[in-house]
């Protein structure tokens, strides 16, 4: 198969679908790669760089398009290229089926086959070919570094002999990719990062990556991310009211705000609103990496900077990748690189378009002649997903007294039997005859006590095991009793022994019950 | 002796005793459990001494401030990592006073007796209704002490039922005695102050169970004899045999089944007195014996249940021989220095401690405790896991923990922290091996195996404090060690934590 890259016509965007390394790494799977003239220019790799990797350059994009099996570009197609597309053909580009329903039904019509690089879904399997993460990293990144750049500021706190800097306090909305890298960023900058999510669950991530997690005061139960395919999903008007509350807070506090909260094919939330802009600081910077979907502040001007009236300045630009496009360009050739691995599982350079596939199937938006959007869920969980706590198995109260009854009838079972056999034990000893009635007067004291040491041991306490050992080792002592009944005799020798039962059971009372008081002394709590 | 005060205060003694044992069911009630129990000991003895029948009580006193003295000396100056060894001598006094006990009143039957031929009467001897006692003239009887006058009214039978007694309480005592000193010095070690050494490790000695076996049923043929006699030196044989039981009994457990023997000796010494109690006829006696000798059993089977083991294979000698060939441990140990676990230890939230006999032998609990102090003020959380047979005695390290003042409340049991290991940052490892040894789960043909363990190794790190390479007390490999997320932090349990502890900031 032929896969070719066209130059990108969208203006501004410098990023190419194909680098000299890719084009390697793809003609490895059996494939030949083309090129437009001057389609890595912008993002640094030229056409004789192509060429030395083995990459035919065609002169026109026309010529591009007719002669490649397998087109792969960055941005979606725009009309002269959707004519352009053809029977067979299959495109492989940022292609939302949402905005560009229109194109994605006409190239189904074509029977052309369409893989949205947004598409992709969140398993494991298809992090590698992740582009919107991996584009989402290069603008969380890019993100502090224009906003450094606007600020006029250290990130880091210092002390100098020319005075002392304060460091700079960042607050980083949305924890997504692009607003983990923006943190990670920004902390490793030196400056106090806060972040913010709807969803608790990445508070753990966001802690990871040295920023201190702003929790809201809110107790409705948050929807868990992992139900949307590990995406944010809208939340209460009650929730955003506690979330711009706890904003407004922090806003005269902060120096930069990035913000990053996008839902899916939905316009940005408004979460920066006016007067928090207005609240801030002169020379304070907001980045709003949402800018393309309406912007999560509303003065936010796509595209493009501008600076309020008191002197916030606000950048709205939309093509954060693009203006770092050597490295997008290298990470978003890869992820394809990836994709066509996948879609080349013999690598004898003959696609297989499986859509039994979770991740293919997933991706492809227009097969066969069909549009197949949207997918089907996919089997595998989305990654986000984390394991639900196993939630202890809730019986049904009737299971719960199923059990209970069960086990009641056991512990009734078992102490009937013991009963019975010591009750046969018992009776059998008074039975023996001749058995004086003195002795079972002790015998029944003797039984009693035991029963009783049973049932008072059983509560003792795990820890209190040594302490009970140490008090029984001096009540055992009691012996002395013994002794002292003894010692009185008119036997010389029966003095001599008592008198010692006497001293060394007094040793064991003294020296047990004062260990005792010894290490209970020393229990106490925090 | 028949006194209702007596009587009347050993029914306030006998409840004070079952509230004692009973108010330690928690800490803080404990506290006033032990008060319990001495004032219950306080009013039993000074009943006995006001009550009939005891006659030289102003020796008798001398007697008990002397052992109060001693026993003062030994409770005080104790460590506390000494504890086990305590306890395990103070039986063993017990055991010897119920042998001196039970000699007594053998020899005070047969003065009986003496009187009685002196008289031309026998002992025991009942008039023609078959009940009442025919007893000694009056002159006699009076000049008798009260425990001789409580003998000289027994009929035949009842005399018979008292020699079974002393002879139980008797053996019992004997086999008490040595089985405490032998346990006493294989806990002590080397610091024992016998003058002799013992091996603590499980020393099978020639004839083994058959050994204990012929010396039991002789000993059962002996008190046969004694009983149709009445023979003093039968009663001294009896007590060799008793002897040697304790003696080649214990020597042939190993030290790492110490907790159950000395929970068990201390039952023993409990029944002791129980038998005593009815030989002597003294209800609180037999109260008291009967309290502690059941504490003791349940105490020894609560603790073989924690080991998963059978009472009776611990009783009778140390662990069985492995059922099989056992996993070869692969990997190897990787050993790390204290910038390295403390750096782990900075940057973790959540920290178990397990700690072990090491522990209490290296004397680093008190490091322990500044260390958890430490982490604590930094706002981690630390916590303490405690198996049931951690250490030499049940409860050893909870008395440990608790003499260094970590609070209870963090110090937890097995079953309450096993389940929390796979959140924890750092799991570490002092002193104890065969409490953490996965074998105990993954190989079946491990001599542990089944034995519940604390799961450390599912914690994100492990660091086992050890003095070097070697095996534990019950000499098995401990896979633990090996494990990718385990680093070894060699060296003496207190060296290691003291060099720790300024690099934690």
């Amino acid at each position: 198969m032929k896969i070719g890259t066209p130059k990108e016509t969208y203006t501004g965007e410098r990023r190419v679908a194909m680098t000299p390394d890719s084009a390697i790494a793809l003609q490895k799977l059996g494939h030949t790669c083309v090129v437009e003239t001057g389609a890595g220019q912008e993002a640094g790799f030229l056409d004789a760089d192509y060429k030395a990797a083995g990459v035919e350059v065609v002169k026109t994009a026309a010529a591009l398009w007719k002669a490649a099996d397998v087109v792969a570009k960055v941005r979606a197609p725009d009309a002269t290229e959707m004519k352009r597309l053809r029977e067979g053909q299959t495109l492989i580009s940022f292609f939302s089926p949402v905005a560009d329903e229109a194109k994605m039904q006409s190239a189904a019509k074509k029977g052309a086959t369409v893989v949205a690089m947004e598409m992709i879904p969140r398993i494991s399997r298809a992090q590698k070919m992740d582009a919107l993460s991996s584009m989402a990293n290069i603008a969380g990144y890019r993100a502090v570094i224009e906003a450094g750049n606007n600020f006029g500021r250290f990130f880091t706190g210092q002390i100098t002999a020319a005075g002392k800097v304060p460091p700079a306090k960042v607050l980083v909305v949305g924890a997504g990719v692009a607003g983990l890298a923006a943190i990670g960023t920004s902390t490793s900058l030196g400056a106090i990062t806060y972040a913010f999510d709807v969803r608790p669950e990445v508070a753990e991530q966001v802690e990871s990556m040295g920023a201190e997690f702003v929790y809201l005061d809110f107790e409705e139960e948050q929807t868990d991310g992992a139900a949307t395919g590990g995406y944010a999903s809208v939340s209460s008007p009650e929730f955003r009211e506690a979330q711009l509350a706890k904003f407004r807070e922090l806003a005269p506090e902060v120096d930069i705000v990035i913000t990053t909260a996008l839902i899916p094919n939905r316009e940005a939330p408004e979460l920066w609103t006016e007067d928090m802009v207005a609240a801030m600081k002169p020379g304070s910077v907001i980045v709003d990496l949402a800018a393309e979907k309406g912007g999560n502040c509303k003065l936010t001007v796509a595209d493009e900077k501008i600076v309020t009236d008191n002197g916030v300045t606000i950048i709205g630009y939309t093509d954060f990748p693009s203006r770092m496009a050597t490295q997008a360009s290298s990470l978003y050739a890869t992820n394809i690189r990836h994709l066509m691995t996948d879609l080349t599982p013999e690598k004898d350079g003959v696609i297989n378009h499986n859509m039994e596939d979770d991740m293919i199937r997933g991706a492809t938006i227009a097969h066969a002649e069909e549009v197949t959007f949207p997918p089907p869920p996919p089997k595998v969980a989305a990654i986000a997903a984390k394991p639900k706590k196993e939630a202890a198995k809730e019986l049904t109260p009737e299971e719960k007294r199923a059990a209970e009854t069960a086990a009641f009838q056991t512990q009734t079972k078992n102490q009937v039997i013991l009963l019975a056999v010591g009750a046969a034990v018992v009776l059998g000893i008074g039975m023996i005859p001749g058995m004086p009635a003195s002795f079972m007067q002790h015998f029944i004291v003797f039984v009693l006590s035991v029963f009783i040491g049973f049932q008072v041991i059983w509560n003792v306490a795990h820890s209190l095991h040594t302490p009970l050992m140490a008090v029984t080792n001096a009540i055992s002592s009691i012996i002395i009793l013994g002794a002292l009944i003894q010692i009185g005799s008119t036997s010389a020798l029966i003095t001599l022994l008592g008198g010692l039962g006497i001293f060394m059971a007094s040793v064991n009372i003294f020296g047990g019950f004062l260990v005792t008081r010894r290490m209970l002394a020393m229990f106490q709590k925090s | 002796m028949e006194n209702a005060f007596t009587i009347a205060a050993y029914v306030v003694a006998a409840i004070l005793f079952i509230l004692s044992l009973g108010g330690l069911s928690g800490q803080e009630s404990a506290k006033r459990a032990v008060w319990y129990g001495i004032v219950g000991m306080a009013i039993a003895v000074l009943a006995t001494l006001i009550g009939p029948g005891s006659g030289l009580w102003l020796a008798s006193l001398v007697l008990i401030g002397g052992g109060a003295a001693v026993g003062y000396q030994l409770a005080t100056k104790v460590e506390m990592t000494q504890m086990p060894e305590l306890v395990a001598i103070m039986h063993s006094l017990v055991g010897l006073a119920a042998v001196f006990v039970g000699f007594n009143a053998d020899l005070m039957i047969n003065y009986i007796d003496g009187i009685y031929q002196a008289e031309g009467m026998v002992l025991g001897s009942v008039a023609e209704d078959g009940l009442t006692v025919i007893g000694l003239p009056k002159e006699d009887y009076e000049g008798l002490s009260a425990f001789g006058q409580l003998i000289a009214k027994k009929s035949g039978v009842e005399i018979g039922i008292l020699r079974v007694e002393l002879v139980l309480g008797i053996w019992i005592g004997a086999v008490t005695f040595t089985g405490s000193v032998i346990a006493y010095a294989k806990l002590a070690g080397g610091s024992s102050l016998l003058p002799f050494q013992v091996d603590t490790s499980a020393k099978k000695l020639p004839g083994g169970h058959y050994l204990n076996a012929a010396a039991a049923g002789l000993s059962l043929l002996l008190t046969f004899i004694y009983l149709g006699s009445g023979g003093t030196f039968t009663l001294v044989l009896l007590t060799l045999l008793g002897l040697f039981i304790g003696y080649h009994l214990i020597m042939g457990i190993g030290g790492a089944d110490m907790p159950v023997v000395v929970s068990m000796l201390n039952s023993y010494s409990g029944w002791a007195a129980a038998a005593i109690g009815f030989s002597l006829g003294n209800d609180l006696l037999i109260v008291v014996g009967a309290l502690v000798g059941s504490s003791g059993a349940i105490l020894s089977y609560i603790m073989c249940k924690a080991m998963n083991r059978s009472f009776v294979s611990v009783i009778l000698g140390g662990f069985g021989g492995p059922a099989g060939e056992q996993m070869a441990v692969e990997g190897e140990q990787v050993a790390i220095d204290a910038d390295g676990v403390a750096t782990a230890l900075n940057e973790a939230d959540s920290v178990v401690i397990i700690p072990g006999y090491g522990m209490a032998v290296a004397q680093a609990q008190q490091g322990v405790a500044e260390l958890t102090r430490k982490l604590r003020a930094k706002g981690k959380t630390v916590r303490f896991a405690i198996h049931p047979v951690a250490g030499r005695l049940p409860g050893h390290m909870n008395v440990l923990l608790a003499e260094a003042k970590v609070p209870y409340d963090i110090v937890l049991e097995m079953d309450e922290i096993n389940d929390d290991f796979p959140d924890t940052d750092v799991a570490i490892v002092i002193g104890s091996n065969d409490i953490v040894n996965p074998a105990a789960q993954d190989d079946p043909n491990s001599p542990i195996a089944g034995m519940p363990v604390l799961e450390c190794w599912k914690a994100k790190q492990v660091f086992v404090s050890k003095r070097g390479q070697g095996t534990g007390y019950s000499g098995i490999e401990n896979p633990l060690f090996f494990k990718d997320n385990t680093r070894m932090f060699y060296g003496d349990a207190k060296a290691s934590i003291d060099t720790l502890l300024p690099l934690i900031d």
